[in-house]
C-alpha cells in the first residue's frame, strides 16, 4: 500500500512546516491524517482477507499484530497530541506518522517472509 | 515542579510508549515461537520491554517518587543498551536475531541509544524542587 507512505510523507512535511512556524495542527493536517488512517483501516481488512487466502511461508500472528499496530498509531498519537496544543503536541503527530512508516515497512517485510 | 508528561515530555512519553509496546510485543512473540533459538537475546528484549514500560508509566504518573523510579529505569536502560550493544559485537552467538538493544539499537534507527540520553536530560530539567523556565 504505497498510498500509506505517500500520505505519511505529506503529513511529515506538513508537521515539519508547523513545527518551524510554531503553529498548532489544524483541520488540513487532520484531514490528511484521516485519509491515511482510512487507508490503514482498508489495509487492515484487506490484509486479513489476503492472509486467510495465502499459502505463503510467513508468521500470521506477527503479520496481524503489525496490521493492527500500524492502524492504532495515528489515532493514539492524534489524541495524545490534542491534549496539548503546543509545539510538542505537533511533534507527537510527527513521531506517530514516523511510527506508521516504520511499521508499514516492517509489515511489507513480514509479508515477504521476514521473521520477528 | 513541572508535569513530567507536559511539553517535551509529551513527545518523550509517546516515543517511550511506542517502544514499550514494540519491545513487549516483539519479545513475547520471539519467546513464544522460538525461545530456544536465542534465549539470551530474547530475554534481554523482554527486560528492555519492561524497562520501557516502567519509564512510560512513571513519566505519565509524575510526582517525586515516579521521578526517582524513572531516573533508575532510564539509567538501567542506558547501561543495558551500552552493554548489550558491546556484547552483540563480541559474543555474536548470543544474538542471531536483531533485538531492541543489540548493535546499539541499529534495527531501530539507533533510537534506543538516543532515548536514554533524551530521557535523562528531560528528567534533569524536571528535577523535583527545580524551577525551570517555562517552555
Amino acid at each position: 500500500m504505497g498510498a500509506v507512505l505517500v500520505l505519511a510523507a505529506v503529513t511529515l512535511l506538513a508537521v515539519a512546516v508547523l513545527l518551524v512556524r510554531d503553529e498548532p495542527a489544524g483541520d488540513r493536517e487532520f484531514v490528511v491524517m484521516g485519509a491515511a488512517e482510512a487507508v490503514l483501516l482498508v489495509q487492515l481488512v484487506l490484509g486479513l482477507v489476503l492472509l486467510s487466502g495465502t499459502e505463503r511461508e510467513m508468521s500470521g500472528v506477527l503479520f496481524v499484530s503489525y496490521l493492527v499496530g500500524v492502524a492504532l498509531a495515528l489515532p493514539i498519537g492524534a489524541f495524545w497530541s490534542l491534549a496539548e496544543r503546543s509545539r510538542a503536541g505537533t511533534a507527537v503527530l510527527g513521531v506517530a506518522t514516523f511510527t506508521v512508516v516504520a511499521l508499514e515497512l516492517r509489515l511489507w517485510a513480514i509479508w515477504g517472509g521476514a521473521g520477528a | 515542579m513541572r508535569d513530567l508528561s507536559a511539553g517535551p515530555g509529551r513527545v518523550l512519553v509517546f516515543v517511550y510508549g511506542v517502544f514499550a509496546v514494540a519491545a513487549t510485543g516483539r519479545s513475547l512473540v520471539q519467546l513464544g515461537t522460538a525461545a530456544d533459538r536465542a534465549p539470551v537475546a530474547y530475554s534481554l528484549s523482554l527486560l528492555a520491554a519492561v524497562i520501557y514500560l516502567v519509564a512510560t508509566t512513571c513519566l505519565l504518573l509524575g510526582g517525586p517518587r515516579a521521578w526517582w523510579i524513572a531516573v533508575a529505569a532510564v539509567s538501567v536502560e542506558l547501561a543495558g543498551v551500552a552493554l548489550v550493544g558491546v556484547l552483540s559485537y563480541v559474543v555474536t552467538d548470543w544474538f542471531p536475531d536483531k533485538t531492541v538493544w543489540s548493535h546499539f539499537g541499529q534495527g531501530y534507527a539507533f533510537l534506543p541509544l538516543v532515548l536514554p540520553f533524551a530521557g535523562l536530560a528531560w528528567l534533569r530539567a524536571t528535577r523535583p524542587g527545580s524551577h525551570p523556565a517555562a517552555g
